[in-house]
């Protein structure tokens, strides 16, 4: 078998990773990203809206090709379709971009070339080599040959689907009620309202999880739905739903797709072990999937960015085991953590809510102004009108 | 066994993450099961287009998964 040595081996080239390639190459190790798609950033399998905030933090100026639309805000759309309107000085003046997905992840990997990254498209890793124990780098098929890639730190950016961490023995099992089964369609001539990324929650849109309309322009928009494979009855589909959900709505209805999306996200808290001896995960292979909003590409950018700085902490130590990476795994949590686990509460408590008691807490919501969006403020214009609801929130308060 | 309806499956990978025995597969454009299968149906309510299912008269009587739910 042909054999190739780097110093840092990236597995899949998302967002996740292409930061990860990127920090390794440019603390000036010799890195390989290896993607098994045959075009980065493509087949799409994202809502495509993303918050702006964090973009600072990996040093991506917000501006280029993969921006559609910049939304002024989000509305949330109850069971009975009252709506609330958030603007972005109630979310900490966070706006929203809807991108364009392939062409953000191209933008991306293009910039851990730039900083001297290799990258090997349609190639496949197959299994992790071990050595006295330990993962010493990954048989791979590229085109019709298996290759060994040698590298003593692999980071896994393999995705909802990771079979890396897997292969070095953490436990990435996901259980159904944190697994959302996703489809959406690219809708071309739709009412759609490009000022805002429209949120519909409740059983009757989408049982344990929520509908989106996020607007690529005028007239234009992403229409898809995330369905937790605990609450949907039957063996209804995330397509049921959102064929359902369409056809009640004529401004939709109308329009054709250019686009059909589908995929799998995890709403689960992050996985206890994020490391093993040469290995670590990012983004949504380490489960780092925002719970509440299943949005994973901010923290796997994140956390791609650290796992590339540990990489050179590990070279410059000449240390490679599970106890060095350790390194990564407290610097996302530091992060990280915190808001996961909060959202992760807060997408529990909001699955036991009824259909009635969503549409009082939009309504609750509606006839007052909140100055800041917080979890607390919201809690307490629920409370001045529907106390028994907030009743279900004691943990978040108490948080 | 399960069967992948490949006109309609999206090759989104969606069952091979949920799979809890890493007995499914993406290679390229299709989707494949190994010997790790033990029916748990778990890819077929993930699917989000409905294009896995059993394969009738070849199901095992092992719904494993049902002790971690």
């Amino acid at each position: 078998m042909d054999r190739v040595d780097y110093e840092v081996l990236v597995v899949g080239a998302g967002p996740g990773g292409s930061c990860a390639a990127r920090a390794a190459a440019k603390a000036g190790l010799k890195t390989l990203m290896v993607e098994k798609r045959q075009e980065i950033g493509t087949p799409v399998r994202c809502g495509e809206g993303i918050a702006t905030a964090w973009l600072n933090d990996i040093g991506v100026k917000p501006e280029g090709d993969w921006i559609a639309n910049e939304v002024d805000g989000a509305r949330i759309f109850s069971p009975n379709e009252q709506y609330l309107t958030l603007d972005a000085s109630q979310a900490g003046n966070e706006t929203g971009f809807v991108v364009e997905r392939d062409l953000f992840d191209k933008f991306l990997a293009r910039e851990a070339i730039k900083e001297g990254a290799d990258v090997w498209i349609k190639t496949n890793a197959l299994g992790l080599i071990h050595e006295n124990g330990k993962p010493v780098g990954v048989t791979a098929r590229r085109l019709n040959k298996d290759i060994e890639i040698r590298a003593p730190i692999i980071i896994a950016a393999d995705g909802f689907e990771s079979r890396v961490g897997l292969w070095a023995g953490i436990k990435t099992q996901l259980k159904p009620s944190d697994i959302e089964a996703c489809l959406q369609y690219r809708l071309v001539g739709v009412d759609c309202d490009k000022r805002y990324n429209d949120f519909y929650v409740g059983s009757n849109h989408a049982p344990g999880g929520y509908l989106w309309v996020f607007p690529k322009g005028e007239g234009e928009a992403n229409v898809g739905i995330g369905v937790s494979l605990a609450k949907s009855p039957g063996l209804a589909t995330a397509k049921v739903w959102l064929d359902k959900w369409i056809k009640r709505h004529p401004g939709y209805a109308k329009g054709k797709s250019i686009e059909d999306v589908a995929g799998a996200v995890s709403v689960s808290q992050p996985l206890k072990r994020t490391v093993a001896n040469g290995v670590m995960l990012v983004g949504d292979a380490a489960r780092l999937v925002d719970p509440l909003t299943g949005g994973g590409v901010a923290n796997a950018c994140v956390s791609g960015v650290f796992a590339g700085e540990v990489a050179k902490a590990a070279w410059d130590a000449q240390d490679f085991s599970e106890r060095f990476l350790q390194l990564y795994e407290k610097k996302w949590r530091d992060a990280l953590e915190e808001q996961l686990l909060r959202n992760y509460l807060a997408k529990e408590t909001l699955g036991r809510l009824t259909d009635e008691q969503l549409d009082k807490i939009v309504d609750a919501l509606q006839s007052v102004r909140i100055e800041k969006v917080t979890t607390l403020e919201i809690l307490r214009a629920v409370q001045a009108k529907y106390p028994e609801i907030v009743k279900e929130f004691e943990a978040l308060l108490a948080g | 066994m399960r069967q992948v309806d490949r006109d309609t499956c999206m090759h989104c990978s969606a069952c091979v993450g949920t799979c809890p025995f890493d007995a499914i597969t993406l290679f390229d454009m299709h989707i494949v099961f190994n010997e790790k299968c033990v029916d748990c149906s778990m890819c077929d309510r993930v699917c989000p287009v409905g294009a896995i299912t059993p394969i009738p008269g070849t199901e095992r009587m092992k719904p494993k998964i049902r002790a971690t739910t």
